[in-house]
This record gives C-alpha cells, sequence and structure tokens, in this order.
C-alpha cells in the first residue's frame, strides 16, 4: 500500500504546527481511496482519471492524494481515518466494501465530507453515488444482437449480484429485440480479475459457438482472445481498443470526472450536500468510446439513436412488459422499472436460459 | 452427447496448466536442495514484466522468455543470498519476496500498462498439425508447451539418475552429513534456488507472452501459491506435479465449458473444485503418515550454518 502525497509529510506538518494558516483553509485536500491498483486499467483506473480531471478543473484550490490497493475491511478504516484527521476535506472511497468503513469514519469526523462509490448507507457527512452502467450494455445490446452471425452471445459475469445481473438482461433485452433468434451463453469466473481465467471463459465461449463476448470483469484479457480468434468483443470500464483492434466493438465507460469535479466544487462553494446520485449518460457518467468502423452504418446510427433515447428520456432499457424466466411479470406493460426493483434485481428475464448460481 | 467440444477444451486445459508445470517443477528442485522458497508468486510476476516488456520492445520471443528467466533468477538470488548465507527465515523471506515481487513489478510495469503484442507463435507443421485430433493435441502449441513437458522430464532424470541430483537430494535429506563428506551445502542450495528461480520466471513468461500477451498488475493471480501447493501434492516428485498441474488446470477449464453448455451447478461450487480435489488427493496421499514423511526432504526449510 501507498501513500502518495502531493504534499510532502513535512511541509503538511509545518503548516500542522504553524495552525491552519490562510493558505491551507483555502486549498482544500481530497483523499481518495482505491480498491485495486491505477494500473489496473479499469476500474481503479477510471476513479483516478476522475481524481487528475479534478486537479485539471480546479488547480491550486485543491490538493490530492490517493492510496491505492486498499483491502476491504480493517485496513480501509484504518486508511479513511488518516486520511480525515490529516486535514482532508472530502473524501472519495470507491468501492462497495468500504461502505461500513466509510460510515464509521464519517461518525468520528463529523466535518468531513464522503462520497462511497456503489454503496446504499448515507449519512449527513456521506454521499453516494453510483453510475447506471446497464444504459451503456442496453446500447451494447443493439449492436451485438445485429453484429452476430451464429446468434450466440458470451457473457463473461463476475459474481451473481444486482449489480451484474442487471447488465445481463439489459444487454439481452437489447439485442432480443433487434434479433429474436438471439441466445446468450454466460459464464460465471468468480472474480474480478484474473486475466488468465478470464480468457479462459472467453476461449470457453467461443469454442462453444459464440461469437461475442462481453465481460463483466476487469482486465482485457478476453478482448485479446477476441481478437486473436476472429470474433467480436466489448470491452469493460476502459476503452479496451489497444488489445483487439479488428474484434473491439466498442466499451463502455466510466467516467467519474464530471461527478468527482462538481462535488469538490460543491464543496469549495459551501453547498454540499448528502445526496445519492445514480447517472447515466445524461450527465456523462457511462460513456461508449468510439465505434468499431466495422459496425454497418445504420447499426451505428441504431446504437447512437438508442443512446440518445436514453440521455434524453424517451427509451428506458427496464421499460415493460418485463418477465422473469418463470414467466411473472416483473414491470407492467407501459411501466418502466423503478429504481427499487433495478438496485436488488435478482431475476433472469424470460427467454435467458440457465439459473443464476446461489 | 458430440466431442467436438473436447479438443478446444484440452487445448485450453494446455495453456492454462504450463504456467503451473513450470513454477512447480522449479520449486520441486528447490525444495528437493531442502529450500522452501514461498516467493513463487513473486518470481513469476517479475518473470512475467519482464518478459512483456522485453517483447514489447524487441518484439523478440526468444529474448522475452529468457529475460523472465533472468528476472526470476535475479529475484531468487536475493532470496539465495538472505536465506542460505545470511540464514534468514525462509517463510518470512519468501513471503516478502512475493510482496517485494508484486510491487517492484507494478513499478517497473507501469509505464507497459495498455500496451500489447501479437503473442506466442503455435507451433504449425503444415499436414502434420492439421490431421485431425492428433494435429492440435500433439502439434499445435506454442514452444513453451513442449519446454515444460521437456524440463519436467529433464528435472525427473536429474534428481533421480544423476550425480548432480544425488547431491541435491543429499543436501536436502540431512545438510550435515553432506557437509560432513566435503559437499558445499550453499553453493548446491544457491544453484537449486536459482533453478526454481528461472522456471517460476519462465513460468510467469509464459502469462504474459503467451497465456494472455498484456501486461496488467498482479497478473499471476496466485498461480505462484497453487504450484507451491502442488509440489506438496506431487509428494516432490516432477511429474505428479506436472500431471497435478494438469488435474487443476483440467477441472478450472471444465467447469467453465460445463456453464457455457448449461449444467445448473453453482458457479461457486465449480470454482472450489480444483481445491477440493487437491484436497482429496493430499488426504489420499497422506493417509500412510509414515510413507508422507518419507516424502517430504527431511531439512525442509531449515537453515545450514557450517558452525553446526
Amino acid at each position: 500500500m501507498h501513500l502518495k502525497s502531493k504534499l510532502t509529510a513535512a511541509a503538511a506538518a509545518v503548516i500542522l504546527a504553524a495552525g491552519v494558516s490562510s493558505a491551507a483553509q483555502a486549498q482544500l485536500k481530497i483523499g481518495f481511496v482505491y480498491v485495486g491498483p491505477i494500473g489496473d486499467h479499469g476500474w481503479s483506473y477510471e476513479h483516478n482519471q476522475g481524481r487528475l480531471a479534478i486537479e485539471k478543473a480546479l488547480g491550486a484550490k485543491v490538493a490530492t492524494t490517493y492510496v491505492e490497493k486498499v483491502p476491504e475491511g480493517a485496513d480501509a478504516q484504518r486508511v479513511i481515518s488518516k486520511l480525515a484527521s490529516s486535514g482532508h476535506g472530502l473524501i472519495f472511497t470507491t468501492s462497495f466494501g468500504y461502505m461500513n468503513p466509510t460510515l464509521r469514519a464519517a461518525k468520528r469526523f463529523p466535518k468531513v465530507k464522503f462520497e462511497h462509490a456503489t454503496g446504499f448507507k448515507r449519512s449527513k457527512n456521506v454521499s453516494t453515488y453510483s453510475a447506471r452502467f446497464y444504459e451503456g450494455r442496453y446500447v451494447v445490446g443493439k449492436i451485438v444482437g445485429n453484429m452476430t452471425k451464429s446468434n450466440i452471445l458470451g457473457y463473461i459475469a463476475s459474481f451473481p449480484i444486482p449489480e451484474v445481473i442487471r447488465g445481463i438482461n439489459a444487454t439481452y433485452l437489447a439485442a432480443k429485440s433487434v434479433n429474436p433468434n438471439i441466445k446468450m451463453k454466460i459464464v460465471w469466473v468468480s472474480t474480478w480479475f484474473d486475466p488468465g481465467k478470464e480468457a479462459d471463459a472467453a476461449k470457453t465461449l467461443i469454442d462453444q459457438g459464440a461469437d461475442v463476448i462481453m465481460q463483466h470483469t476487469d482486465s482485457p484479457a478476453p478482448v485479446q482472445v477476441a481478437e486473436q480468434r476472429g470474433v467480436w468483443a466489448v470491452g469493460q470500464a476502459s476503452d479496451m481498443t489497444n488489445f483487439g483492434k479488428k474484434a473491439h466493438l466498442t466499451s463502455i465507460i466510466d467516467n467519474w470526472a464530471p461527478y468527482y469535479v462538481a462535488r469538490a466544487q460543491a464543496v469549495l462553494d459551501g453547498t454540499w450536500k448528502s445526496t445519492d446520485t445514480w447517472d447515466g449518460f445524461k450527465p456523462g457518467m457511462v460513456q461508449m468510446s468510439a465505434f468499431n468502423p466495422a459496425i454497418q452504418a445504420n447499426v451505428v446510427a441504431l446504437a447512437k439513436s438508442t443512446r440518445d433515447g436514453i440521455t434524453n428520456g424517451t427509451i428506458f432499457p427496464f421499460a415493460g412488459e418485463i418477465k422473469d424466466q418463470a414467466g411473472k411479470v416483473r414491470v407492467k406493460a407501459g411501466e418502466n422499472a423503478n429504481d427499487g426493483l433495478l438496485a436488488g434485481m435478482n431475476f433472469y428475464v424470460q427467454g435467458i436460459d440457465g439459473s443464476i448460481p446461489k | 452427447m458430440s466431442v467436438d467440444w473436447l479438443i478446444p477444451a484440452l487445448l485450453t486445459i494446455v495453456t492454462a496448466a504450463t504456467p503451473l508445470v513450470f513454477a512447480a517443477v522449479g520449486e520441486v528442485v528447490a525444495e528437493k536442495s531442502g529450500v522452501l522458497n514461498l516467493g513463487v508468486e513473486g518470481m513469476m510476476i517479475m518473470g512475467a514484466i519482464a518478459a512483456f516488456a522485453t517483447a514489447v520492445s524487441t518484439e523478440s520471443e526468444v529474448l522475452a522468455i529468457l529475460a523472465g528467466a533472468g528476472a526470476g533468477m535475479l529475484v531468487a538470488v536475493i532470496f539465495g543470498v538472505l536465506t542460505v548465507y545470511l540464514q534468514s527465515n525462509q517463510v518470512a523471506t519468501g513471503l516478502a519476496l512475493t510482496i517485494f515481487g508484486l510491487g517492484l513489478s507494478a513499478l517497473i510495469g507501469h509505464s507497459y500498462v495498455g500496451k500489447t503484442f501479437g503473442g506466442l507463435a503455435k507451433l504449425n507443421i503444415p499436414g502434420i498439425s492439421d490431421i485431425p485430433v492428433i494435429g492440435p493435441l500433439l502439434f499445435g502449441h506454442d514452444a513453451l508447451v513442449y519446454l515444460s513437458l521437456v524440463s519436467v522430464a529433464l528435472v525427473a532424470w536429474f534428481l533421480t539418475r544423476t550425480r548432480g541430483g544425488l547431491l541435491v537430494r543429499a543436501v536436502g535429506e540431512n545438510h550435515d552429513a553432506a557437509h560432513s563428506i566435503g559437499y558445499s551445502v550453499t553453493l548446491i542450495r544457491m544453484g537449486a534456488i536459482i533453478f526454481g528461480g528461472a522456471m517460476a520466471g519462465i513460468g510467469g513468461a509464459y502469462l504474459s507472452v503467451a497465456y494472455t500477451p498484456l501486461w496488467v498488475e498482479n497478473m499471476t493471480a496466485g498461480r505462484g501459491w497453487i504450484a507451491l501447493a502442488l509440489v506438496v501434492f506431487a509428494s516432490w516428485k516432477p511429474w505428479r506435479a506436472f500431471f497435478g498441474a494438469y488435474l487443476f488446470g483440467g477441472i478450472t477449464i471444465i467447469q467453465l465449458y460445463a456453464q457455457g453448455m448449461g449444467v445448473e451447478v453453482s458457479a461457486q461450487f465449480l470454482s472450489m473444485l480444483p481445491y477440493i480435489a487437491t484436497i482429496v488427493v493430499l488426504v489420499i496421499i497422506s493417509r500412510d503418515s509414515a510413507r508422507a514423511r518419507l516424502d517430504a526432504p527431511a531439512c525442509l526449510g531449515k537453515n545450514f550454518h557450517a558452525s553446526g
């Protein structure tokens, strides 16, 4: 674990010893806690891009610090408390497992503002935020439903949590809407990050007839396998074009920068309040990377119009009627799934084969 | 049921098993000489980044693999100097080596994140590699797969059939006796440690240049630890380590295929299977506790100092 600070420890000590100087008061110190290395080319990498965006946008008004590879658990508590006690006014804790440590630290440091990613517990000085990645998956579904020749889509899933299941359902609904013969093969790898195992899962799916590989895991290995085997792939979290120039259709990108800059600005302005944010395409929290030139123009147009429709609120990925595998209606015709159903989604929609691992 | 899926599944198993074979066989030699090196993961990851960096900058596969082996050896030398010459605790030093390797590789690899290259070429003998079933299975791999097979055979032969192998085992079984009849325990152990490092480095190189030709931090994802378990599993015999690696890789891959074919078994259970299989085999082979003790090198994990 590494604590890298823009301010040297010595400088910080001088400021503390001299009392809080006016310069230090004006400058907001912002801390980031990452679960992975910033070099993972995925989840933590994008959060760090958000940190850099704050530095770029707010310049000398802020100073940022980050701690990477912080395990979820007791260590997280220590790191968060340390950041809070060393003069940070705003702290972003960027993994689901930091939820309780963040709340405990928030209780001890009521003047410090906390921002917890993907969690659901809030308090007066803890906000939560997450992205509607499923909007991106819905656009992907429209593309892959058109691109597949074998009508078999391969999906590498990590863990059976609502976030992942939502992604599978959104992809399937969109793909089915453009191609009624679609089948989806889902392989659960029980890891967020293991390039070897992700590659093996991709090979498995391709061997079983899939000609599009999608992933809800973080390494670019599946894209690379797709390139070698001559099938299509969709990247995750960051732009993965580099790993398969021919295979890579597009990537769903997490873009935390606008939110991070806005929240830092709110603290500077004194307008920060505890909120719950779940944003998608509209404010740019979810983006699509450039579409592969090999995609036919009409499919690109469909993808773009779907994205624009979601952005301006005319298209809803989970619009009724939606039935689950047992045929029970989960979203009535004419209605859209509410956030409660989405946040707790634990069923496959009708048409997906297999069952969710328990 | 059609067996069309079987050939590709077997090919995938080979790639999953090969890095484990290299690392496990290297560790067999180190442990046979009485040195317990828990730093396999660290040596593998250093091999992976060195090989990847070399592959990207020189585009030479041979140089990349040599660089991987070299990096593994360098890290092993650190371990050797600390434990053999400076008498540090082997377990603690090995653990530190793993943490050190993971950190240093991340530092070195920083600028290589996001880069890629074509990957190791497969052996393709026109005509022969195209024979159905046997062609791809026997002649459709990359060079390192064959090297792993050759190295297992060589290590097995070396340990059981040569004077050098006898010395390695002697040092591992009773370092005082070996010392008293005039053999240099320190030199033999250093040699075994460095060999283990080279093999772990090649195993890591296989990951970053053949298995998934890319670099991301922590890409070994625990394979060094699996290799360590395989050594015990194999009761320190090279061929058993080889089969252990294939068994482990096999179960990992088959569970992925089973899921793709819609077999309704919980994914968590399937992910657990390779480990359960390892435990079951461990229980079976250690049923006879007297024999199990005989298999383990008697001086494993014990430091040697000439003063006695």
